[in-house]
């Protein structure tokens, strides 16, 4: 801490580039003027001081080699071209990407199917006539003729067209339904036909011991 | 007054430019990069410069850091001041470069110098002030540039972002990662150490042509 009553050259050495800046508080100031006045020697070393502070402050001392500017231009110009690049890359490969799952979403529920079908024998083209009368009920996902007796609630049955109850999600019968579905399996494999009149069999089984331990309740 | 309230609008009207412009560059708008940072590219290559002491390789170091900030650009908050940001990523290139390097030697003896005594000033002979129209000759720019170039590199690079690039002394110590009180004292030394170089200068004729030999002497 320096004296603030009277202060020696080397006191102010210590502070004369903190007196520059005007950052000393106003009685350490006041104490440095008046040694400044009467000190020839701290008073060169201000002033040298400020003169060098003055000189080396001046934008003119900021110098850059020749083509500096040219040559940071080019660089940041290429740098610019590839960024943009990459910014657009950057949502523009996750959009092209979403773009083309839901479009092939879309291309796919337009041209195959509206609901997922169960079952291989229920794909389009089936001989079912479109306008015939079917039955469905809450609980199942198969239709069936009228007094089918695999029909899963027989208390919440409600009659639509075989054409209404297929793009509901429906499949038909295979039971009460069969004389349809034999001939208009065409196109796939025997091994695929197999397997899926195999299933339909099986949901078939458990329709009917549902329907048993319905009828059983009921009892 | 006047003139005051004219520089202030055009201060004002500098930094709006300014903060159009970041934003504009923050929203993909990269060829306006250039525009940004060209009043800056002195001071960015002058603060590589103090690091590195090769100009080549200053160069080098000040346009990565501006790469750099181009790349960061969305990093950079409103509330901070542009130049300073753009000056720290370039001390940071600049030091991070030199580190790699390993070019120059460690500096143990300054720092044992430091802690054990104060600098002294040499010359107490009346100073004779440099005025800052000599800064159009390129001599006197050069013989100061030689003069801060024998600094050792703990000085100069205070020196250079204190005084030069106008940063504030926390700012400077935030940039080179040192105490702010370490700050002050490395000013204080280059300060000194600088008007010495300078005064003798003269001694030696270093601006014994200049016109402004003859005249006046403020003190």
């Amino acid at each position: 801490m320096v004296n603030r009553e009277a202060v020696n050259c080397e006191q102010v050495w210590r502070e004369i580039s903190n007196y520059v800046d005007g950052d000393v508080d106003a009685a350490l100031r006041s104490t440095m003027d008046e040694h400044f006045h009467t000190c020839k020697k701290c008073a060169s070393v201000l002033a040298g001081t400020r003169n060098v502070v003055q000189l080396y402050g001046d934008e003119r001392m900021l110098e850059v080699p020749s083509g500096f500017s040219r040559r940071l231009e080019k660089r940041l110009a290429k740098k610019a071209g590839g960024e943009r690049w990459s910014s657009w890359s950057v949502w523009l490969v996750p959009v092209a990407a979403i773009a083309l799952i839901v479009g092939g979403l879309k291309l796919t529920n337009t041209f195959s199917f509206r609901h997922p079908v169960r079952s291989i024998l229920a794909a389009p083209g089936h001989g079912i006539p479109p306008d015939m009368q079917v039955v469905v009920s809450s609980g199942s996902k198969v239709f069936h003729v009228a007094g089918c007796p695999f029909i899963h609630d027989k208390a919440s049955e409600r009659t639509i067209t075989a054409k209404q109850a297929m793009q509901d999600g429906y499949v038909p019968c295979s039971r009460c339904l069969r004389q349809y579905l034999k001939t208009s399996v065409t196109g796939h494999s025997g091994a695929e036909v197999a397997d899926s009149v195999a299933a339909e069999a099986e949901e078939e089984q458990e329709e009917l011991l549902s329907a048993a331990g319905q009828s059983a309740a009921g009892h | 007054m006047v003139s005051n309230i004219t520089v202030n609008n055009s201060e004002q009207a500098g930094g709006t430019r300014e903060h159009e412009l970041i934003s504009s560059v923050q929203r993909g708008q990269s060829e306006l990069f250039y525009e940004l940072v060209r009043p800056y590219e002195r001071r960015v290559y002058a603060a590589a410069l103090a690091i590195l002491r090769n100009e080549h390789d200053a160069e080098d170091a000040a346009q990565e850091a501006m790469l750099k900030a181009f790349k960061n650009i969305q990093q950079f908050r409103a509330e901070a001041r542009f130049s300073t940001w753009l000056i720290q990523i370039t001390v940071n290139e600049s030091l991070m470069r030199r580190r790699r390097e390993r070019t120059v030697p460690m500096e143990a003896i300054d720092d044992r110098r430091e802690q054990e005594s104060e600098y002294a000033p040499r010359d107490f002979a009346d100073w004779r002030e440099i005025p800052s129209e000599a800064l159009e000759r390129k001599e006197v720019r050069q013989r100061l540039a030689e003069a801060l170039a024998t600094l050792d590199r703990k000085y100069r690079e205070v020196f250079v972002l204190r005084d030069m690039e106008h940063l504030n002394i926390q700012e400077t110590a935030e940039a080179l990662g040192i105490t702010a009180a370490s700050v002050k004292t490395r000013l204080l030394r280059a300060r000194l150490m600088l008007r010495d170089l300078l005064a003798a200068g003269w001694e030696q004729g270093w601006f014994s042509r200049l016109p402004f030999e003859k005249g006046t002497k403020p003190w």
